[in-house]
C-alpha cells in the first residue's frame, strides 16, 4: 500500500522503476492542479487537458526534483507555468477584474440569487462563487495559500515573486473577496449568520 | 453575529488599508509579540479596530473552511497514467549540462571584458593638471583608439563569423550529449 507514504518516498520509488506508484501523487494532487487549471480556462475539457499536461511534465522532470522544496510547491510551479503557455497558446478568455463578463457573471449569480430566494446555498458554494468572480491571479492566490498548504514564501517561488508582494497581493486579493460576497451575496450571508 | 457590512456602495475608506495590513498578519500569524499585543489592545479597546478584526476574521475562516476544490472527471488518474506510459522519466538536467563548460564559457566572456577594460584604462591619459578628478574628466569613450583593436571591417567580420562559428559548435556539442544521454536512458520520444 502507498497511501501512507510520503511524498519524497513516491518519488524516490517511482525513479527506482515503479512508476505505477505516481498515480498515487495524481489522486493527492489532482483536485488542488484542476482548480487551478480550471481558473484559466473555459471548459471542464480543457483545464483536464492542461492539468493531465502538468502531470506528465512533472512525470517527466521527476529526475530533476532535488527535493529543496515540498513536492506540491515543485509541482504547483508547473501549474503556473503550464497555464501561462496554455493562455499564450490558445489565447483563452480569462476571468479577469477588467473583464466585463466577470460583471454579467456577478449579476447574473446575484440575479439568480434574487428571484429564488428560497434556495439557501452553503457556504461552500457561496465562496466558491465569489472566488469565480475575482480575477485568475486573486483566485489562485487564495487557493494557494488556503487549499494548497503554501507558505507565503513558497507561494512567492511559485509565482516568481518576493515573499512581501505575495503579502500584499494576497492581503488585496482577500479584500477584494470580501467585497465580492458583500456585493454579490449579502443575502446569503445575512441567511448563513443570521 | 455577522459584521459584513451588507451595503454595496459602501466602500473601505483608504485610510483603511493600513489597519488592514496590520489586522490581517494579525490573523495570519504573521505579526511579532510586540505587534500581537499592541493589535490584540486595540481590538479591545478601539471598536473600529475591533469592526474590522471581526469583518476580515469572517472572511478568513469562510475561506479557509469552506474554499471547495473541482474534481476532475473519474478517469483522470487513468488517462494521466496511459499518457505517461508513453514517455521514460528524463535524466536529470546535471547530467547532461558539463559544469566545465559552463565555466568554460564564463572564463571567456570574464577574459574578453577584462581585456577590454585594460586596454581601455590604458587609452586614458592619467597625468592631468590636477590628480584625481582631472583624469575622470579627461576619460572620453570617443577618443579611445578602438582602431588598435579592430583595425578594419574585415577583421570585425572574422570575430564575427568565429563567434557564431563557436556557438554553433557549442550547441551541435551538446545536442549530441544529450542525445546520448537520452539513448543510454531509453527515452523515447
Amino acid at each position: 500500500m502507498s497511501n501512507g507514504l510520503h511524498d519524497s518516498e513516491i518519488i524516490g520509488r517511482v525513479l527506482r522503476g515503479e512508476t505505477q506508484l505516481f498515480s498515487e501523487l495524481v489522486n493527492r494532487y489532482q483536485n488542488f492542479v484542476f482548480t487551478i487549471t480550471l481558473r484559466y480556462s473555459t471548459s471542464r475539457e480543457d483545464a483536464e487537458e492542461i492539468a493531465q499536461d502538468v502531470f506528465v511534465k512533472a512525470y517527466r522532470s521527476l529526475a530533476d526534483f532535488r527535493g529543496d522544496s515540498k513536492f506540491s510547491t515543485w509541482l504547483y510551479t508547473i501549474v503556473n507555468t503550464t497555464c501561462i503557455t496554455f493562455l499564450r497558446k490558445k489565447k483563452l478568455d480569462v476571468h479577469s477584474l477588467d473583464n466585463e463578463k466577470v460583471f454579467e457573471l456577478a449579476d447574473s449569480v446575484d440575479s439568480g440569487f434574487k428571484a429564488n430566494q428560497i434556495e439557501t446555498k452553503s457556504k461552500h458554494r457561496m465562496v466558491h462563487d465569489a472566488i469565480q468572480m475575482l480575477s485568475v491571479d486573486d483566485a489562485k492566490l487564495i487557493t494557494l495559500f488556503y487549499k494548497g498548504e503554501q507558505s507565503l514564501e513558497e507561494i512567492g517561488k511559485i509565482l516568481g515573486l518576493e515573499p512581501n508582494t505575495v503579502k500584499v497581493k494576497l492581503h488585496r486579493a482577500r479584500t477584494r473577496l470580501k467585497e465580492k460576497m458583500e456585493t454579490h451575496f449579502a443575502e446569503e450571508v445575512r441567511d448563513i449568520f443570521g | 453575529m455577522n459584521t459584513f457590512n451588507y451595503s454595496p456602495e459602501a466602500g473601505n475608506p483608504s485610510g483603511d488599508a493600513e489597519m488592514e495590513i496590520r489586522l490581517w498578519d494579525y490573523i495570519d500569524g504573521l505579526s511579532n509579540n510586540e505587534e500581537r499585543s499592541f493589535i490584540e489592545q486595540l481590538i479591545a479597546t478601539n471598536m473600529e479596530w475591533k469592526k474590522k478584526y471581526q469583518e476580515l476574521l469572517e472572511v478568513h475562516q469562510l475561506a479557509s473552511g469552506h474554499i471547495t476544490l473541482d474534481e476532475p472527471s473519474m478517469r483522470f488518474t487513468k488517462n494521466v497514467m496511459e499518457e505517461i506510459g508513453k514517455f521514460q522519466i528524463a535524466p536529470a538536467a546535471k547530467n547532461y549540462i558539463d559544469k566545465k563548460i559552463i565555466w568554460g564559457i564564463t572564463l571567456f566572456f570574464l577574459l574578453m571584458i577584462g581585456g577590454f577594460l585594460v586596454y581601455t584604462l590604458g587609452q586614458i591619459n592619467w597625468s592631468g593638471p590636477v590628480a584625481g578628478s582631472a583624469t575622470i574628466n579627461q576619460y572620453n569613450p570617443a577618443k579611445v583608439d578602438w582602431a588598435h583593436f579592430f583595425n578594419n571591417t574585415y577583421t570585425n567580420v572574422f570575430v564575427m563569423v568565429n563567434v557564431v562559428l563557436g556557438l554553433m559548435m557549442l550547441d551541435m556539442y551538446l545536442g549530441k550529449k544529450k542525445k546520448q544521454l537520452r539513448e543510454k536512458a531509453g527515452i523515447t520520444e
